[in-house]
């Protein structure tokens, strides 16, 4: 097994790689920023505390959506490009391809959405692109639609070059996975986590990034060609498998930086074991049959697929609290760790994504679905895992990097503010929209009902707090990235001594 | 008992057990162990693992089985013995409901469709609760069934965003005390 080294030599970045690397994490972090200011204005705008008009809102809603899914896709590639490429060979001009598309993607969103005026949210849900009743054209439908392909056609050059990697290494896709070891044999204790990781997050996203490629051509067919109806149903179901895990992928990449460096923070070796190899075997499947729980309150699919939904939604819950929680927990208890920022966040993301999903899973209950639909315990709980546990995640990583470039460890009174900030609002921002949900307040809405602005209120201080502090991070981060190492050589620093 | 009430209630102490897990571990990550403690704890870690492993099993088992083994959605395939049927259409921005009254007491089948684009056909109950829900899209044909326990007036709002006017695509209807009461 590898020794715990802080900076290990093949993590170094230099020349085109730290280029790559640092365009990926200050994009990244400055569309965090911006989305999150976006997301600021519907909160203050629900709230009446700011004069929001209902299309201006759809539009930031539209905007919000896809700029957060597509920005979390962003960082967390970069995280595991960062640490995947120790293990397999990966082509730069890749993973430079995939920023170019998201970048080419992400212009033709913003003009669909802020010039031609779409606002048909990040689901695109047919066929209310092609219904804009004056907001917006089809053709602006059409540009946002173009926009989600230029970014799924970047991912899949990335995800494609990432399995051609893995396999020459390890043979295929499933002795990555580490399927030989399920039921006996001794596993080999140096096979990285990250290759599981990364080899589950291909085949789920490569097939749900395909599944959103067919549904937005077939779209795409029937904004030129209105003769050719699509089937509502068959339409939401692909649109639902591709977005469901392409923002889960960002879970499963974004775990790659805890996994890794958990334990140089901690000190203690955090090995492969069977139950580790069981649980990303498990989540392959399930978070490729689980997003039935989005169409429960669709009668009209069989009684099976809704079922399918619920079940396999409890079934999620076990990986992540058995293995992925638990093996964190268990990795620094008593281990004499000496919190810095990245071992604060790393701890931090497990919790947001292990008491994140608890409500998602109620949510996924057909008999609790029928209350919750629809109703801001959806944003409640998806802003939970995503803001209290997927971005800790690519900032641990960002503070992890940035503390080889300067000149002491990511941990100074700043930092020591500006997290209970970050973490303190976050709680109060979702904790908000769970307590909205609970009182049947409904999302996606422009104008809200007094006596819903209650929640919209305590939301809006909540998401103030976070970009308060997140406006802190990205200074910090840039700053942080754009010097050059401070240090001599790459491997300084042992394991748990950065504090 | 109002659903949604307990199910806030359970969110917040599943929540609230896992955030009391993590301090406690945070307490004491920063605790230094010896050779024999970290034994002790791994031993131990071990053992509190099978018993989250049987404790979520519990509730896995016991969740499937309390909330599915009386299908909560009515079947869609076959004729509802029913007598109160109730056509509800959606389009961009109005909703067409009738009849506009039904009795409280016995079921009330909600026929839910859409002329144009999705909608979420949802009833909100005089204490500003969701009673029921389903989604209205176009081609389909989603039959909700309810019974209303309490008169009054029940508000209907769109749940799924459906372009510029979906907030105030609201409507209304009555449901009167049951005949004989």
């Amino acid at each position: 097994m590898a020794a715990l080294t802080m900076y290990p030599e093949n993590e170094r970045l230099a020349g085109d790689s730290r280029v790559a690397f640092n365009l990926y994490v200050i994009s990244a972090i400055a569309l965090f920023v911006l989305m999150m200011l976006l997301g600021l204005t519907m909160r203050m705008g629900q709230a009446t505390w700011l004069s929001v008009p209902p299309d201006l809102f759809y539009r930031l809603l539209s905007m919000h959506g896809a700029g957060m899914v597509g920005t979390a896709a962003l960082a967390t590639t970069a995280v595991m490009w960062f640490f995947l490429r120790k293990y397999v060979h990966l082509h730069l001009w890749a993973f430079v391809t995939n920023y170019v598309m998201f970048m080419l993607g992400a212009l033709c969103i913003i003009f669909a959405i802020f010039i031609d005026g779409y606002g048909a949210l990040w689901t695109f849900l047919y066929p209310l692109p092609v219904h804009g009743m004056g907001l917006w054209s089809a053709n602006a439908a059409a540009l946002f639609m173009l926009g989600y392909l230029l970014l799924g056609v970047g991912m899949l050059v990335f995800y494609l070059d990432a399995a051609a990697a893995i396999i020459k290494v390890h043979g295929n896709l499933g002795r990555a996975l580490g399927l030989q070891w399920l039921f006996g044999g001794t596993i080999d204790p140096d096979h990285p986590k990250t290759v599981v990781a990364s080899t589950m997050v291909i085949i789920a996203n490569v097939l749900g990034i395909l599944a959103g490629a067919v549904v937005l051509v077939m779209s795409l067919v029937n904004i030129f060609y209105p003769e050719m109806a699509l089937n509502a149903l068959l339409a939401k179901t692909l649109i639902y498998w591709f977005g469901h895990m392409y923002i889960n992928a960002t879970i499963y990449m974004g775990v790659i930086a805890v996994y890794e460096l958990l334990p140089r923070y901690s000190g203690r070796p955090y090995p492969i074991t069977r139950p580790f190899l069981w649980s990303w075997a498990l989540s392959t499947l399930f978070v490729i049959i689980v997003f039935p729980h989005h169409l429960l309150m669709d009668f009209a699919v069989p009684r099976w697929f809704a079922v399918t939904g619920q079940v396999v939604s409890y079934s999620a819950g076990f990986p992540v609290f058995l293995v992925t929680m638990y093996g964190a927990l268990t990795n620094i208890y008593r281990s004499n760790m000496r919190w810095t920022m990245p071992s604060r966040l790393m701890i931090l993301s497990m919790f947001g994504w292990a008491a994140g999903i608890w409500p998602a899973i109620l949510d996924g209950t057909i008999r609790i679905n029928l209350m919750m639909h629809n109703t801001q315990w959806v944003p409640g709980h998806f802003h939970f895992y995503l803001l209290l546990g997927v971005l800790p995640m690519v900032l641990a990583l960002m503070f992890h990097v940035i503390g080889q470039r300067g000149d002491a460890p990511p941990n100074t009174a700043a930092d020591r503010l500006g997290f209970p900030i970050y973490l303190i609002g976050g709680l109060v921002f979702v904790l908000a929209f769970l307590d909205a949900g609970h009182l049947s307040v409904a999302r996606r809405m422009a104008t809200h009902l007094p006596e819903w602005t209650g929640t919209d209120k305590v939301g809006s201080i909540g998401a103030m707090l976070v970009v308060l502090a997140m406006l802190y991070f990205a200074v910090r981060i840039t700053v942080g990235l754009l010097k050059a190492p401070a240090r001599g050589t790459a491997d300084d620093g042992t394991a748990n001594t950065a504090g | 008992m109002i659903t949604q009430n307990v199910v806030w209630t359970i969110a917040l102490a599943g929540m609230g057990l896992i955030a009391l897990g993590f301090m406690h571990v945070i307490r004491q990550a920063g605790k230094p162990a010896d050779e024999t403690a970290v034994r002790k704890a791994a031993h131990t870690s071990n053992v509190l693992r099978r018993w989250l492993f049987g404790a979520l099993l519990v509730i896995f088992v016991g969740g499937v089985y309390a909330t599915l083994h009386r299908f909560p959605i009515a079947p869609q395939h076959a004729p509802l013995d029913i007598q109160q049927v109730v056509d509800v259409t959606g389009q961009q921005w109005s909703w067409q409901i009738t009849p506009s009254t039904v009795h409280a007491g016995s079921p009330v089948e909600f026929r839910v469709t859409s002329k144009d684009v999705n909608h979420g056909f949802a009833i909100y109950a005089p204490d500003g609760r969701i009673a029921a829900q389903t989604q209205a899209m176009p081609g389909f044909t989603n039959k909700l069934v309810h019974t209303f326990t309490q008169p009054g007036t029940y508000r209907v709002m769109c749940l799924e965003y459906c372009g510029l006017g979906h907030a105030p695509m609201t409507s209304e209807f009555t449901v009167v005390a049951a005949s004989g009461d």
